[in-house]
């Protein structure tokens, strides 16, 4: 008989080392099993792929912001405009990130450690901002908070800026980056179960102490996996952005919006300059997400066997 | 493993807070203004700045917000606080005062209908001119290639068909059937029709697209500076229409900031020959006769014409050329098939 479909990622191997004995031969037989050519095939053309949609782009982003020179990339990095940008940029990331962290735990916790009814409505308004497109989520604020929104003529009369500044920019970012942290750990959680719970639970320990000792360790890496992909889609979100921005030189311009703000006003080497540097962060982040993986490779395959 | 996991929590956290405070920022006069006139302001500005300064002492900061000229009014009209716009059309201000947050008659508040600088519609050809084109008729030519962006949805397109139009009904003996042949055969002759102004640059330059363009002396100017005097040059046809650049103070917004006697300020000095001559040499042509005839070398007379007089103003035009069936809608369908 032939043996079970080979696993083609890593990770999921890995997983199936853990839990069957046959998993080497498993192995061997998928290797057997695949002609040369075939292989090589595959290969060359995901490469290919890569190439020409990924490594092409990027350095395409990198020639153009040096192209007129290392001294006018460092200066169009301290143009007053671009640092006001990535301060922005670096504070919504920095208030979106964790605000949904603690918010993807608790649903995440809510869904998959307690029965209720609603529970369905409830993941699936989690996906919700996953299926709307940014251009509405902005769109969505512009009316509650606009000037002619629900909310709006409260807020001005107290004198509260919310659209067209950074508070605006920070809940249009909230919007689309909601679901990252949940939909990592739903799943995760899911497949743990309550067991562990329980079990602190009988041994006497109180609800927060079972959370902080038994919980969050188990899932830690999971989390921290979802937060890097919160933190870079908080960090490049344009769309619902660019709606609730008002684009104000110098103040509520995110880094994004800076790059195509630069680019229309035929400033090509500056908007790539500053294109590179959400690039470089984009990267940081990738090469967190690659440690963690390298780091705890068995533990994040759990997460991604859903 | 455990610390690693804290570790990394704590740093984000206090980079929170450092950025949360660092990022207060002072208030000042808000110009909200359509997407080309960035470096208009970058210049107008401090030359504002310090002269308010040498006059009442106090340092003031002035922020810029650019975008599509209507897309710009929509905010405002949402509760962007902007103390003055500066827009590339009168309907877009028009639009704000229906709103409620300036006065109807706006257009009397500053002198030549609230409308410091103005540009016309001209033509950008290669160098050496290789398609002969001198006039309108020249675009009408099998195999001439005009590169404009849609009346739709831009305000250069819009002012390019309406010349089209008013060259072609002021023929000897012509009228307006005349016109609609004539636009026809010009979109016959359209490759790409780009959504605003800033697009149909690219589409001419960097992808190399058509014989001619068809904008804005404005942006034609710049066209030359920032791509090359010696690849470009601008053709000015024989009729062509003037496009003013109208500005105004919302009044509302300015008053609850305590803005208005500034924003007031700022928009008279506009019309001073410090700043006439700032938007001069960011390419546009000055309200002032005086100041324009200094230079005529670079902006040589024109015979042109207005949307007021000859369109019965931009609603009338808006309403019977641009509307969802009007008449460019006509055009086009026909022009396409």
């Amino acid at each position: 008989m032939n043996p079970p479909a080979a696993p083609l990622n890593e990770k999921e191997s890995a997983a199936t080392v853990a839990d069957t004995p046959f998993a080497p031969l498993v192995q061997t037989n998928a290797a057997i099993g695949e002609p040369r050519l075939v292989r090589w095939l595959l290969i060359g053309v995901t490469l290919a792929f890569l190439g020409v949609f990924l490594l092409l782009p990027l350095v395409a982003v990198f020639t153009q912001a040096l192209a007129s020179g290392v001294g006018a990339y460092f200066s169009a990095m301290i143009d007053p405009d671009a640092l006001s940008s990535i301060r922005l940029t670096l504070l919504t990331a920095a208030i979106a990130v964790p605000l949904n962290t603690v918010f993807g735990v608790a649903a995440a916790w809510a869904i998959t450690k307690f029965t209720f009814r609603g529970k369905g409505l409830l993941i699936t308004l989690i996906d919700l901002p996953f299926s709307v497109s940014p251009v509405i989520a902005g769109l969505v604020f512009i009316l509650i908070f606009g000037s002619r929104g629900w909310l709006g003529p409260w807020a001005s009369e107290h004198g509260l800026k919310i659209i067209f500044a950074a508070p605006g920019i920070i809940l249009a970012t909230v919007f689309v980056t909601f679901p990252f942290v949940a939909r990592e750990l739903i799943p995760l959680m899911q497949a743990q179960g309550t067991d562990e719970e329980h079990a602190a639970l009988t041994l006497g320990a109180r609800g927060w102490s079972t959370f902080w000792h038994v919980t969050l360790p188990n899932i830690r890496w999971g989390l921290l996996y979802g937060v890097l992909l919160c933190n870079a889609r908080a960090m490049g979100e344009f769309g619902a952005v660019s709606v609730v921005s008002g684009h104000v030189r110098g103040q509520t311009n995110t880094m994004p919006l800076q790059v195509e703000i630069l680019y229309n006003d035929y400033q090509f080497s500056a908007a790539f300059a500053v294109a590179s540097l959400l690039a470089l962060l984009a990267f940081v982040t990738l090469g967190l997400k690659s440690f963690l993986e390298w780091r705890h490779g068995s533990e994040l395959a759990a997460v991604r066997g859903h | 493993m455990k610390k690693t996991f804290s570790l990394i929590f704590s740093t984000v956290l206090a980079a929170a807070m450092t950025l949360a405070c660092a990022n207060a920022a002072a208030a000042g006069l808000l110009n909200v203004s359509y997407d080309v006139a960035r470096s208009l302001y970058k210049d107008l500005n401090p030359a504002f700045a310090a002269q308010w300064k040498q006059q009442t002492g106090q340092t003031i900061s002035i922020d810029q917000s650019h975008g599509g000229s209507s897309k710009q009014a929509r905010a405002v009209i949402d509760g962007l606080d902007a103390d003055v716009v500066t827009m590339n059309n009168p309907l877009d201000i028009d639009a704000i005062a229906d709103a409620g947050l300036l006065p109807k008659n706006w257009a009397e508040a500053f002198p030549d209908g609230s409308s410091p600088s103005w540009s016309p519609i001209v033509f950008v050809v290669r160098k050496g001119n290789p398609s002969g084109i001198h006039d309108w008729p020249d675009l009408v030519r099998p195999g001439v290639q005009v590169v404009l962006p849609n009346p739709k949805t831009s305000g250069n397109g819009r002012y390019s068909y309406l010349a089209a139009w008013q060259y072609a009904r002021t023929r000897p003996g012509a009228s307006d059937t005349d016109s609609i042949a004539f636009e026809k055969r010009l979109f016959a002759n359209v490759p790409v029709l780009d959504v605003g102004g800033r697009d149909a640059t690219t589409t001419f330059v960097q992808r190399g697209i058509g014989s001619v363009l068809l904008t804005f002396e404005s942006e034609a100017r710049l066209i030359l500076a920032n791509f090359g005097a010696d690849q470009y040059e601008i053709v000015i046809p024989s009729i062509t229409v003037r496009a003013d650049n109208p500005v105004a103070v919302v009044e509302k917004v300015a008053a609850r900031k305590g803005n208005s006697a500034l924003a007031q300020a700022y928009l008279k000095f506009h019309y001073s020959a410090a700043a006439q001559e700032i938007l001069m040499h960011n390419g546009l042509r000055p309200a002032d006769p005086a100041a324009l005839q200094k230079h005529a070398a670079e902006f040589p007379p024109l015979h042109t014409f207005t949307v007021a007089r000859d369109f019965g103003g931009w609603q009338h035009a808006q309403a019977l050329h641009f509307a969802d069936g009007g008449i460019f809608d006509q055009i086009i369908s026909r022009a396409s098939k």
